[in-house]
């Protein structure tokens, strides 16, 4: 067994780190105060290849593997999180769906560009009714000769609006329920596809996240990932990498938090000594510490699973659940030790407490991943 | 065109460093390429994108130096030299004797380094390199254009700049400002891996230890005296500027 990162690991994740600290971190306040992201800091990611790191090289990627890729994205999580998202989501949710399941005609035209951060990926799951149910989405799509009409609407899409390449996951037949479920890759500029309200969020506030509109969409069948009916297990199969990303995202803005907390304990005097010098702060870091190095482990552990072609459902579940939940209360305590200055936006770490619950939720809710694992021991 | 670029390995500039036994401790501090270099490293990228040609990275250091070397190669250098002296106990004309004798084995039309390092700072082996391979030497450049047979550099100088010309092969040191430094691609990390990387020791470059022992030897390290907590003059404006000014003149004594 062995727990020591490759040469490549460790220049990646110390790559990450100085792009992130050097041209992310001065941003990411007045990003989360805007509601906006730079996405000049977009071209940048692509032009160091942050846009399709799983992806081989003959697809635009740079060929490394998945724990190299949770890495990244914990570095950029641990400086800014929703820089993190845009290239979580557009990676595990809009380009592996392509890479797994498209043609080589549409890998060719969809994941190349995405891969190289030409365009900008999306996934379109969840809807009013629907979303880790993702045999029940009602988006419909009717053929028309060589084409499919598609009408209805998709909610909280990250990456939305700004995206250029959207994977839709729609129902060809609702009778069928999720046999009866289609992807498509459907692109920004459709006639028919708009987009509807921006959502005005917690957390991640940078990140973009529309709701969208297709009315009467006509998307040619060339562009259906897989075959029909086979809608459902796209959203899986995506949702079970998706998972290893938002665990190395929340454990991101966790580590950052406690770097933030663990910095500030020792400069904040109360009388006459850091606070860091009482055992309640002590303890207070020490669990901090502890738990991130854990839900590190679980995240880095399922990667491994995915990098080593074994099954890693369980583990992809376990490992969002606990790097959530850590995230969540890591973030809390950091708020803590700061005080009244951790409840001031003058210091990063209500930030980092806002965005830490979205890891609790989105890509499957901490009660969903609970299932995913009960139903991988109980069976 | 053939360009060397001269790198080292030291200590990041954000490191704490603290003393074990009268020596710098290595314990939990993370190691970077030295700042300097890696603007001579990017300026060497651009001038072999420019002119075409490669890209030699050299170093001396332990072992664990190989990791600025793949960084230069991550970024975009072509191949990389690591010779390692087999001791600690190296000074200045240990680093260019040796340095000289690997770069002598190359082709090289112009050779790039840091002006210095940033922990000893002692901006020395770059100028000895030269001194060893009788080139000339433009230091503390902010600006370069090379090409043909010759270098026109832009230098600071005390007070100001100098645009000086040199025949090529000459050295040329880094000053910051030079360039900004292209973060290594993911693509860049993995071709890393696969580009030649010579490790050496001190007979495969024909020198031996007499010929490179250290002739400086350091006595102690010292650190700087810890910051003394701030002072907060409380009262009036009008008194509080009375209290401030006698404390900076009879406390403080800087008036």
């Amino acid at each position: 067994m062995n727990f020591k990162l490759t040469e490549e690991q460790e220049l990646l994740r110390k790559t990450v780190r100085d792009f992130a600290e050097n041209e992310i971190g001065p941003k990411a306040a007045e990003m989360d105060e805007k509601e906006d992201y730079d996405w000049s800091l977009w071209d940048k990611m692509a032009d160091m290849g942050l846009t399709g790191i799983v992806f081989p090289e003959k697809y635009g990627g740079a060929e490394m593997d998945y724990v190299s890729y949770a890495l990244a994205v914990e570095e950029l999580a641990r400086v800014d999180a929703s820089s993190s998202v845009v290239i979580a989501a557009h990676t595990s949710l809009c380009s592996w769906p392509i890479y797994a399941f498209g043609n080589e005609e549409q890998k060719q035209r969809f994941l190349v560009p995405l891969a190289e951060g030409k365009k900008l990926g999306a996934l379109g799951l969840t809807e009013p009714s629907a979303g880790s149910d993702a045999g029940a989405v009602k988006l419909s799509a009717v053929a028309d000769g060589n084409d499919y009409i598609l009408n209805g609407t998709k909610t909280f899409i990250t990456n939305g609006g700004k995206g250029d390449i959207y994977v839709v996951v729609v129902s060809t037949d609702k009778a069928k329920k999720h046999r009866g479920t289609a992807a498509f890759v459907v692109e920004k500029g459709t006639p028919g596809f708009t987009f509807g309200k921006k959502e005005h969020k917690l957390g991640i506030r940078a990140s973009y996240t529309y709701e969208l509109v297709f009315e009467n969409c006509r998307v040619p069948k060339e562009n259906m990932l897989a075959s029909d009916g086979d809608g459902f297990k796209v959203a899986m199969a995506t949702l079970d990498g998706g998972r290893i990303s938002i665990a190395a995202q929340a454990v991101g803005i966790a580590q950052g938090a406690y770097e933030q907390a663990l910095a500030y304990s020792k400069i904040r005097e109360q009388f006459g000594r850091p606070i860091s010098a009482n055992q309640g702060i002590q303890w207070m870091l020490a669990d901090m510490h502890t738990r991130v190095e854990a839900a590190r482990l679980l995240t880095l552990h399922s990667a491994y699973l995915r990098d080593a072609g074994e099954p890693h459902t369980k583990e992809s579940a376990m490992a969002k659940l606990y790097a959530a939940e850590c995230s969540m209360w890591v973030t809390v305590k950091a708020v803590q030790i700061f005080g009244g200055y951790g409840y001031s936006r003058e210091y990063p770490v209500e930030r980092m407490m806002r965005d830490a619950k979205i890891t609790e939720i989105y890509e499957g809710t901490s009660e969903v991943q609970r299932i995913v694992i009960s139903n991988s021991i109980l069976r | 065109m053939k360009i060397v670029a001269l790198v080292k390995q030291t200590f990041d500039s954000e490191a704490k460093i603290a003393l074990e036994g009268g020596k710098i401790g290595r314990q939990g501090i993370s190691l970077i390429m030295n700042p300097y270099d890696e603007y001579a490293v990017e300026e060497a990228l651009k001038l072999k994108e420019k002119n075409g040609g490669e890209v030699t990275v050299v170093t001396v250091g332990p072992d664990e130096a190989t990791e600025a070397v793949r960084q230069a190669l991550a970024m975009g250098a072509d191949q990389g030299i690591l010779v390692n002296p087999g001791t600690e106990d190296i000074d200045e004309s240990t680093v260019a004797t040796i340095l000289a004798k690997a770069v002598s084995s190359l082709e090289y039309d112009i050779i790039l380094g840091g002006f210095r390092a940033i922990d000893d700072g002692s901006a020395q082996v770059a100028g000895r390199v030269a001194e060893i391979l009788n080139l000339p030497v433009v230091n503390m450049v902010t600006k370069l254009e090379a090409d043909g047979g010759k270098a026109v550099a832009t230098a600071d100088i005390e007070g100001g700049s100098a645009v000086m010309e040199v025949p090529l092969p000459a050295v040329i040191t880094a000053q910051k400002g030079l360039n900004e430094p292209r973060y290594p691609s993911m693509k860049g990390i993995m071709q890393a891996k696969k580009k030649p990387l010579k490790k050496m020791g001190l007979g495969d470059v024909s020198l031996d230890a007499s010929q490179v022992a250290a002739k400086v030897k350091v006595l102690n390290y010292s650190l700087p005296p810890a910051r003394a907590a701030g002072k907060v003059i409380p009262g009036e404006p009008a008194e509080a500027a009375a209290a401030l000014a006698k404390a900076l003149r009879e406390e403080a004594k800087i008036i």
